[in-house]
């Protein structure tokens, strides 16, 4: 096929991929309205050829499910995925399967990459086999000796023939690299190739990956949760948090100067081996939230050190923040005589709202308006109004900004700051 | 190791710091073979029975894991992981324990709201924080921490650390940190171990062992570690011995780009080589 060099390799535009929540079956019977985890909500980038693209992000991201929905081995719920210039979104198997020789993966975990019962040596050939590019076996091991020799899974001749629990991690990563090189592909997903081996071994898996690259100009959609590899090996980032892309630019600009609070987060977090760099560190509460109910506006508002009134506050913000109050015990103490169990309270979207019997509405109501004194400026700002209604005391939230990636000093962010 | 002293033990997978871990809170398979000594606050424990261990354990030096739900029993809730642990050792009422618990829990920040729930219904980092507060309910003078943060993300993992830190200031508790990120130990201990196949290869303050190693191993190791200033690949050729039959003289020699032929020989003894500082390498004093 014929392509001009500048075009894109891979071209993926708003992808989402939702999963159904599996409840109980009752609950899956009865339920109208069906639950997604938002595991990758609406992400876009494009890969040219021969670059090294990172996918940077805490576990439950979406990076790994963005990995396999671009190789189609998840079937996208939106959204399109462009394999130089094809669209393949919704190719057929058939089709597909022409493609996937020229996209190839590498899994995190090697032990489980491997067939126990299938030799070395008939592993990395296997994919030569199905897609019947060789038949003669002397054919398939003469190309297997070959790919074993490139990543130096040497005695080749003696390893050829062993199982993968005779060799060691490194070993075993080798032959998943040697499997998915055999097909000449274009495009490599290497998902956390070095995860799960010892830091010993990891930069000399790193170091194969980067020749065999530069030998046959591949291109990598390298998946990782590790800043410190990627920054080495990325030519561009992208660094997801909870389904979106939040930051995408240049490695070495982003790490020096990373515009999103949750980059920053990030990078700040990273223990540095270094004793005389100690230094106290500026971090965002809490854990990432459940993506089956992200957050609104901006995911990451509810832990972001630098948020603003606009960035998407809403009514369980407050409940969150109610539970948090009860961390301190003194606090605690008087919230529970005032206010009683956190159960009371209801979140809808941007309000949350609380029974109150009529006798006691209004002294709740100036209790809940002096802890919202009490509250972080942004969200307290974010409130639009407090309110009784019906025996009902309801706190309203304003309706968030826009937010869409902008382009920042040469790259995307998706952030009200900029 | 120091009253309030934090010292981190490092290692790749297979190089026995959990195992050292372990042997100090006695809690090894039966029938594995012990030798050596282990005094704490002057006693050797092997030499107590059963019932003075089981004391010392939890309330004298505690332990927690990589995996908090290696010690959370999911049948339970928080507030009864506690009132039965607190009673376990002390004689105190229900009422009492409960107090100590929610002060423990508030110090980790955990609400008190969720006393009542049971481990699944915390996030991960919030079930970490929870066996840290069990952990330190009883106030113990040492804390064996096996991989803390290992299965954490990095902002997690971060905030954890930093909890951690600020017990040993505030309770001037003793630590051990087994873990194999040299980042965690550069950030948290005063001092660090360096094991390699079964045995410390090299032992010293944070500042001289990443600043001025002295063993191979050690140096190797660091060159290793892929961090936000790496320019350069380094690794270490060849695999970690099998432990069933360890390579003779200095562990470390097959995979040693300067051995000689003493140190096949040889087992080095760990000398010293600075005031604060000792390595096992027969040419320690050439790397100085």
């Amino acid at each position: 096929m014929e392509k001009t060099p500048s075009k894109p390799l891979l071209e993926v535009e708003n992808l989402r991929v939702y999963f159904p929540v599996k409840g109980p079956l009752i609950e899956r019977l009865f339920q109208r309205n069906k639950n997604f985890v938002h595991a990758v909500d609406g992400v876009s980038f494009a890969l040219k050829p021969g670059e090294i693209f990172g996918l940077v992000g805490e576990s439950g991201c979406g990076k790994t499910t963005t990995g396999r929905a671009v190789l189609r081995l998840l079937d996208p719920t939106s959204g399109s995925i462009k394999f130089e210039g094809i669209n393949i979104t919704r190719l057929k198997e058939e089709r597909l399967r022409l493609l996937r020789t020229r996209m190839q993966i590498i899994f995190q975990d090697p032990h489980a990459s491997l067939n126990p019962a299938m030799s070395i040596g008939r592993a990395i050939g296997h994919p030569l086999k199905i897609h019947g590019l060789a038949w003669r076996e002397e054919d398939v091991k003469k190309e297997v000796l070959a790919a074993m020799r490139e990543v130096g899974l040497t005695p080749e001749e003696q390893l050829y023939d062993m199982y993968p629990s005779d060799v060691s991690g490194g070993q075993k990563q080798r032959a998943v690299i040697a499997r998915a090189m055999i097909l000449k592909p274009q495009l490599i997903v290497a998902d956390e190739p070095v995860a799960m081996l010892d830091m010993s071994i990891r930069a000399k898996v790193l170091g194969l990956m980067l020749e065999l690259k530069k030998k046959y100009n591949l291109t990598y959609l390298f998946i990782t949760h590790d800043l410190a590899t990627a920054k080495f090996l990325c030519d561009r980032i992208a660094i997801m948090y909870l389904g979106r892309i939040v930051e995408t630019g240049l490695a070495n600009e982003i790490y020096t100067d990373p515009k999103h609070p949750y980059t920053r987060a990030l990078l700040q977090a990273i223990p540095i081996p270094d004793p005389r760099k100690r230094s106290p560190k500026v971090l965002p509460k809490g854990e990432v939230p459940d993506a089956v109910y992200p957050p609104m506006g901006c995911r990451f508002h509810p832990r972001c050190p630098a948020v603003l009134p606009t960035c998407g506050w809403e009514g369980r913000d407050f409940v969150d923040y109610l539970e948090e109050r009860r961390t301190d015990l003194e606090k605690a103490k008087v919230d529970e005589i005032n206010l009683g169990p956190l159960e009371l309270w209801r979140a809808r979207g941007l309000a949350v709202e609380r029974p109150c019997e009529p006798e006691k509405i209004r002294a709740i109501t100036e209790y809940v308006k002096s802890i919202l004194n009490e509250a972080p400026t942004p969200l307290a700002q974010a409130v639009e109004r407090v309110k009784n209604v019906e025996n009902k005391l309801v706190i309203e939230f304003r309706v968030p900004d826009p937010l869409a990636p902008k382009e920042v000093e040469r790259r995307l962010v998706e952030c009200l700051l900029y | 190791m120091a009253d309030g002293e934090s010292i981190g033990i490092v290692g790749e997978t297979g190089s026995g710091k959990s195992t050292l871990g372990k042997a100090v809170l006695e809690i090894l398979p039966p029938r594995t073979k012990v030798s050596g000594h282990i005094f704490f606050h002057g006693k050797e424990l092997s030499h107590l029975d059963r019932e003075r261990i089981r004391h010392i354990r939890g309330e004298e030096i505690a332990l927690i894991f990589q995996d908090p739900m290696t010690r959370l029993n999911p049948l339970m809730t928080i507030e009864n992981h506690f009132v039965e642990t607190i009673r376990e050792h002390q004689r105190v009422s229900r009422q009492e324990a409960l107090a100590r618990a929610e002060t423990a829990l508030a110090s980790m920040r955990v609400p008190k709201s969720r006393i009542q729930n049971y481990p699944h219904e915390f996030s991960g980092g919030m079930r970490q924080r929870i066996m840290i507060a069990l952990a330190l309910v009883l106030n113990p003078s040492l804390l064996v921490a096996d991989e803390p943060t290992t299965s954490l993300d990095v902002i997690v993992e971060a905030q954890i650390l930093e909890i951690l830190e600020d017990l040993k200031r505030t309770y001037k508790m003793s630590l051990l940190l087994i873990t194999h990120n040299l980042g965690i130990v550069a950030e948290v201990c005063d001092r660090v171990a360096v094991f390699y196949a079964g045995k410390i290869v090299e032992i010293g303050s944070v500042d001289d062992i990443f600043n001025r190693p002295i063993h191979p191993y050690t140096r190797l190791l660091l060159q290793s570690i892929i961090h936000l200033s790496t320019k350069e690949l380094h690794s270490i050729d060849g695999v970690p011995p099998d432990l069933v039959s360890p390579p003779s003289g200095c562990r470390f020699h097959p995979r040693c780009p300067y051995a000689q032929p003493v140190c096949r020989e040889k087992i080095p003894p760990l000398e010293q080589f600075r005031p604060d500082q000792l390595a096992a390498c027969h040419f320690g004093k050439d790397f100085l």
